[in-house]
């Protein structure tokens, strides 16, 4: 049945075809499932996964103290060398002994892969993953920060 | 300046053999192509007499670069590799670490480790579906896959971090323990990959146009398989027995029920009917394990400076490509002496030329699309 | 009330006053000329973002949305965007050729503007060979495609001329005989008598099935025609890049574009006419009333209304199928589009001989 068969063909191509365009259809008349995330303008409602890899950052406390003790834990643990520390050494007023302790924390923004090597290496949670993600600039030496404020301090007791 | 009297110098004239053929690149600027894979095939009118892949444009000695990375941080760099699966290429090398070390991965890492190698699995297999029908020339299901793609993502970004080389796994287990969020994310996700499912359908897998594109297309038989090293959906889809998952399990895997996705048609259709079932196995090994995540670590307690003996180590892992091998010769240092990375996406498009001679442009986009192929995987 | 026809007649008679009569029909040609540049122009720019939108639509986004309230303005944007682009001639190419290409695309779509009824008694030129006119015209767009790719020496375009010429070749026996279908039922090739006789009726409504399956051929065969996807084969993106305008830049690329949204416009009008009955409002055999209160819509507004909701069908043809490929578009055109379409014609032959239509 050579005929019966062409027109089963037929038939069968046009439901499939028509199965497709119901579909599309669908979404075309229901704007409610639009996915669309308009992102420079929904900017302050945007919201990161606390987690989420951006760029590494020092918390500094109130009084101007981090937890960094200028170990270079996190320097050895970088993959690509975009952190470099440069220590010195802190004289205890009371007891004259010297200290070592951090002079500048050089991170390379424009090196750093985001893979969180150097936070989990560090002993004393110094460092952290902050979660922005708007690194543009036009200029790349300001993607070499210093991550101690200046001035700051190590925090009492961290060892 | 390049003047057509030079291109035509050395043509074939009349009546020696291949007079008429048009030598085009496809790539390494192509739309079709994915990256910057690079063809040369030689066309008679629209058929296709041969095809010649040129690789290298994204070489970035991936390998070389691990020999002086230590065994913590050569990790991330795998994931550049075929960065859709790049979870589970991470855990493959966590894997020949833990081999080489001894040490035993907690219950729970090894729970959190499947279940995201098959989250990523189906993003992976996700995207793959919206430029496969992007390639065929339908916009509409890119944009429909990548609904669903996104809620994976946010569940990624939720616990590790990132959306897409997320270096989740080290050496004895995951960097971090699990979002409180996740098991509800994950639950939710699962919701609408069921309810949405039947669009693929629909909307690709059913219309005829497609099947008549898919059918019959690039037909590999099972010993060319094996003879060209397919794996992965590739070789299943000619009814090659090769899911790593089964074949030499891994991990949890052999504790978990799952089927493998055996098609025998060796076409197109065949490597998509595999690959869209593959993500049902994959739900539904995500199903067993999300209500039951064991308590414990996450992470086996490793030393700060990892050495791992003299000798060498190799694991295989199945990505959503295929088999990804990865072989460490060790001479005891911190840093391995060699490794190599046996890449699924090399092997599966050495077949490419095989499976597509005497065909149509519009057959090589078709099997192209279907061979799945991530150029810096191909390339490293 | 304003309509179009008065106002083109007022417009005549006031410059039949004011210069004499052969002036005037130079002015008239004038005016002509402009309007239908101008309605060109507008076309394009709605054309573009209707696409625009209800691509986006379909595929769960939200479209364009920047420029002007909605993004309306978008494609005036991108026009002003591709003025002010380079438009490149690559060493190599046949410079006559190459540049006068796009010019040989728009021309035929302006050609086919003339016949087209915007309004009830509203048209260029009510010529009385108008369906004759329109097959042979739009037969010519294929020179066009097929300059455009020899002259740019480009592999690309080089073959996806030829898959447009082997392409466009062959739909145009489907097309033409679908459209036959409707001249049998009529009796006459003047697009005025054909409207005429869908007063009572459009002929998708009265002439029974087979002249839904004529209408369903035509469709097909003129998507084919003006190559628009599920047959974008001239283009193929994925697998020509851009097939035979790869080479084409800023207004070059811009006239192609353009000619191509108004072949489809054009085509949709023609259907419109043909199966929808064109201007002529929506009647109902004698409901005298019910006829009566849709003459009350414009016939423009008609018209319109018609020929969008067929673009609108193309467009969604478009967003939900994927591409055919070479072999497989010629083995529908000539295994079952030319086949049915002729044993069709013949069963509308016998509807016409007959009677049996209403
Ligand atoms: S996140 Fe990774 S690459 Fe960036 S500074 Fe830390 S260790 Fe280095
Ligand atoms: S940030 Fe942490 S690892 Fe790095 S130097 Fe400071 S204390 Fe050591």
């Amino acid at each position: 049945m050579f005929i019966k068969d062409y027109i089963k063909d037929i038939a069968s191509a046009l439901k499939s075809l028509a199965t497709g365009m119901k579909m599309t259809g669908y979404y075309f008349t229901h704007h409610k499932e639009i996915i669309t995330e308009q992102y420079p303008d929904n900017r302050d409602t945007l919201v990161l996964a606390e987690r989420f890899k951006g760029e590494v950052v020092m918390p500094h406390d109130e009084n101007n103290e981090h937890a960094c003790t200028g170990c270079t834990s996190c320097e050895l643990a970088c993959p690509n060398g975009s952190i470099k520390i440069i220590t010195k050494f802190d004289v205890d007023a009371e007891t004259g002994k010297r200290k070592k302790a951090i002079d500048t924390w050089v991170y390379h923004l424009d090196l750093c892969t985001m893979c969180g090597l150097c936070v989990e290496a560090c002993p004393t949670n110094a460092i952290k993953m902050a979660p922005t993600f708007e690194h543009s600039v036009f200029d790349r030496n300001k993607l070499v920060k210093k991550l101690n404020e200046d001035g700051s301090k190590v925090r009492a007791g961290v060892e | 300046m390049y003047r057509e009297t030079e291109i035509i110098k050395d043509a074939p004239q009349f009546g020696e053999p291949g007079f008429g053929d048009l030598v085009i690149n496809v790539g390494p600027q192509h739309p079709a192509t994915h990256g910057v894979l690079h063809l040369i095939i030689t066309l008679n009118g629209e058929t296709i007499k041969d095809i010649k892949p040129n690789l290298g444009y994204i070489h970035r000695s991936i390998e070389k670069m691990c020999e002086s990375l230590t065994y913590r941080q050569f990790i991330y760099v795998t994931s550049r590799m075929d960065y859709l699966s790049a979870h589970i290429n991470n855990h493959a090398c966590a894997l020949v670490v833990e081999k080489g070390l001894q040490v035993e991965v907690p219950e729970r890492a090894q729970v959190i480790r499947v279940l995201f190698d098959e989250l990523t699995r189906i993003a992976s297999h996700e995207l793959w579906w919206g430029a496969m029908a992007m390639d065929l020339g339908a916009f509409t299901p890119f944009f429909h896959s990548f609904r669903e793609r996104e809620t994976i993502n946010v569940i990624m970004e939720e616990t590790c971090g990132a959306r897409l080389t997320m270096n989740y796994y080290v050496p004895g287990g995951v960097m971090w323990d699990l979002h409180p969020d996740f098991q509800k994310r994950v639950k939710d996700f699962i919701t609408l990959y069921k309810k949405k499912i039947h669009e693929y359908d629909e909307l690709v897998t059913g219309n005829i146009i497609f099947q008549n594109r898919m059918k019959g297309i690039g037909y590999i038989s099972p010993e060319d398989v094996i003879s060209y090293g397919c794996t992965g959906p590739v070789a299943r889809g000619s009814g090659v027995h090769s899911d790593i998952r089964k074949v030499s399990p891994y991990s949890i895997y052999s504790k978990l029920d799952f089927d493998e996705v055996l098609e025998t048609g060796g076409d197109s259709f065949a490597r998509y009917v595999v690959r869209i079932k593959e993500m049902h196995q994959s739900i539904k090994i995500i199903e067993q394990l999300i209500d039951n995540i064991p308590e414990g670590d996450f992470q086996a307690k490793t030393k700060a400076v990892l050495k791992l003996p003299k000798g060498e180590y190799y694991q295989s892992v199945e990505t959503a490509r295929g088999e990804l091998g990865v072989y460490i010769v060790s001479e005891g240092g911190t840093t391995p002496y060699r490794i190599k990375f046996r890449s699924p996406g090399f092997s599966n498009l050495s077949a490419l030329n095989h499976m597509i001679k005497g065909g149509k442009i519009g057959d090589l986009i078709a099997a192209m699309g279907t061979l799945d192929l991530v150029i810096p995987d191909i390339d490293r | 009330m304003w309509s179009f026809s008065e106002i083109a007649k007022n417009i005549d008679l006031w410059l039949n006053d004011l210069v004499g009569s052969t002036w005037a029909l130079v002015l008239e040609m004038v005016i002509a000329g402009v309007a239908v540049i101008g309605l060109f122009a507008a076309l394009g720019l709605v054309l573009v973002i209707m696409e625009r939108k209800v691509a986006a639509w379909i595929q769960i986004r939200l479209g364009p949305n920047r420029v002007g309230p909605k993004g309306m303005f978008q494609s005036m944007a991108d026009t002003v965007k591709l003025l002010v682009k380079e438009g490149m001639t690559p060493d190599g190419a046949d410079r006559l050729l190459f540049n006068v290409a796009p010019f040989i695309a728009m021309i035929v779509a302006m050609l086919l503007m003339a016949p087209i009824a915007f309004a009830k008694d509203f048209q260029l030129w009510d010529m009385n060979i108008g369906v004759l006119y329109i097959t042979a015209v739009s037969s010519l767009s294929v020179i066009g495609i097929l300059m455009a790719g020899w002259a740019s020496n480009n592999k690309y375009s080089l073959l996806g001329a030829m898959r447009s010429g082997a392409q466009i070749v062959s739909y145009e026996l489907s097309g033409g005989l679908a459209i036959l279908a409707v001249v049998v039922l009529t009796g006459s090739i003047s697009l005025t008598d054909i409207i005429k006789a869908q007063e009572n009726g459009w002929w998708i409504f009265k002439g029974h099935i087979p002249v839904i399956i004529a209408f369903i051929i035509y469709i097909i065969a003129v998507t084919a025609e003006t190559n628009r996807a599920p047959f974008d084969l001239a283009e193929a993106e994925s697998e020509l890049t851009a097939g035979f305008h790869t080479e084409y830049s800023g207004m070059k690329f811009a006239l192609f574009f353009l000619a191509e949204y108004i072949n489809v416009f054009i085509v949709c009008a023609i259907g419109a006419t043909l199966f929808f009955g064109g201007w002529m409002p929506l009647h109902i055999g004698n409901w005298q009333a019910f006829n009566h209160i849709m003459d009350y819509i414009p016939s423009s507004v008609w018209f319109f209304g018609k020929t969008f909701f067929l673009i609108f069908l193309i467009m969604w043809f478009r967003w939900t199928f994927p591409r055919l490929r070479i072999d497989q578009l010629l083995n529908l055109e000539w295994k079952y589009l030319l086949p049915i379409s002729m044993i069709n014609l013949l069963l509308v032959t016998l509807i016409a001989i007959l009677g049996w239509h209403f």
